[in-house]
């Protein structure tokens, strides 16, 4: 695999159980879109992704590797902003320097043509796509089965949360195959593999203390996360 | 955090303007793709085919085991074809809440766009781990005995709550129980409306 540096897998997106984020503010009447600048940013990220610059895996890691003090100082089109320009880049489609050095001026736009208009056709597709893959092979693990997460730290995008590794779960129930993020983040192919819906206690997860034990999280986990526990707890002895 | 007001920085409107417009100028960006697909998300309907999906199964034992069991052929028989979703059912025993502690996934096409406050880190940071002192702050009390699953979705499988009917709607037809179905009961942090509150 590609090593980037500034891929660590623990990044500030990983957010699930940290502390000290303060009450979650419902917004009244909340519109669509906030500023006209959302909007752009939005259908140019349809459009990316319609004409495959990226994937979405891809997408979901740029977010990832943005500056953590950013990253939480952004807003949702801010880190979608922050991601595009970044892939751009990457892919050799537009320079940053490009960006920079382009007078501010308003975009130019024309009105839509007759009959139906491209964009809306790229916007379908954008999200037309579809993450399962056809599998011969049987899943490795059965429902009921006590599973544990792999505690490897290595770089790159994954979909295995940090609050989650290295704990024991039971599967809940198979989810099918389907693109494996972990390689599709990283120019690696859709390398599919069996998904698993995995139940884990909330004590296993939290540990003791301020903990309410009648809470557990059910996560989508792929094959390759897992192993099988041997010995007690574990069902294959 | 869980900001509401975009950022109205002219740096970042300018660097925006400026991408759109090499975008335009290499044929990446139709030129009317701004303001049409804007345009269409600004209309957007919101939950309705998950509002329409929950009435249903409220009033249809059928439809409510294919909802839960086969989301996909229950979708296509309301004119959506998604493949993604798995709906999971309120019950007294057990109450969902869907959260996306990663990122922000959701399941647009059955509840439309996501609101502010399910992305930001706040939500995402709290909702696995203090389930039940998060959803009572915003002001839905889960009885201490009621089990809370929380679904942390993971990119590929989206999830929506099958909220539990609320009471006094016996008789009532799909019409007159939609208004009652809100996102945020889909979503796990609220109950529907009570009858004749809407």
């Amino acid at each position: 695999m590609m090593l980037r540096p500034e891929g660590y897998v623990d990044g500030i997106h990983d957010l699930g159980g940290m502390q000290g984020f303060g009450p979650v503010i419902r917004e009244q009447n909340e519109p669509v879109f906030h500023a006209e600048w959302e909007g752009a940013v939005f259908a140019m990220m349809r459009a990316a992704r319609a004409r495959k610059i990226f994937n979405s895996d891809e997408m979901r890691h740029a977010i990832e590797r943005m500056d953590p003090a950013e990253y939480l100082a952004s807003s949702y089109y801010e880190r979608w902003l922050a991601a595009l320009t970044r892939l751009l880049a990457e892919k050799g489609v537009v320079t940053e320097a490009e960006t920079g050095a382009r007078p501010a001026n308003r975009a130019r736009r024309r009105a839509p043509a007759a009959g139906e208009s491209q964009a809306v056709v790229l916007d379908r597709y954008s999200t037309a796509q579809s993450s399962f893959r056809s599998s011969n092979a049987a899943p490795a693990f059965a429902v009921g089965q006590t599973v544990v997460t792999s505690n490897e730290r290595k770089p790159g995008h994954t979909r295995l949360p940090r609050y989650a590794r290295g704990k024991r779960g039971v599967i809940a129930a198979q989810r099918g195959t389907h693109v494996f993020p972990d390689a599709s983040a990283h120019g690696l192919g859709d390398a599919p593999q069996p998904l698993y819906s995995v139940r884990f206690e909330a004590a296993e997860l939290w540990g003791t203390g301020d903990v309410d034990t009648a809470a557990p999280v059910y996560l989508d986990l792929w094959e390759s996360y897992l192993a099988t526990v041997a010995g007690p707890g574990g069902d294959r002895g | 955090m869980g900001k509401f007001h975009p950022n109205v920085d002219k740096y970042v409107v300018s660097r925006v303007r400026a991408l759109e417009s090499i975008l335009l100028d290499r044929g990446i960006l139709p030129a009317d793709a701004v303001d049409r697909i804007v345009q269409m998300y600004e209309s957007d309907t919101g939950p309705q085919y998950g509002a329409r999906a929950v009435a249903k199964a409220w009033t249809n034992p059928t439809f409510k085991r294919r909802l839960l069991t086969n989301s996909t052929a229950a979708l296509s028989e309301l004119g959506l074809e998604y493949d993604q979703l798995i709906v999971v059912e309120n019950t007294d025993a057990v109450h969902n809440l869907v959260v996306c502690t990663l990122c922000s996934c959701y399941p647009w096409p059955v509840l439309g766009f996501p609101p502010n406050w399910y992305k930001s880190p706040a939500y995402r940071a709290r909702a696995v781990s203090e389930p039940r002192a998060l959803l009572k702050e915003l002001g839905l009390e889960v009885p201490s005995e009621r089990e809370i699953r929380v679904w942390d979705s993971s990119s590929e499988m989206r999830y929506m709550v099958l909220p539990q009917k609320p009471d006094g709607v016996d008789g009532f037809t799909e019409e007159r129980l939609l208004p009652l179905i809100t996102r945020d009961s889909l979503i796990g942090v609220a109950t529907p409306l009570p009858a004749g509150g809407a």
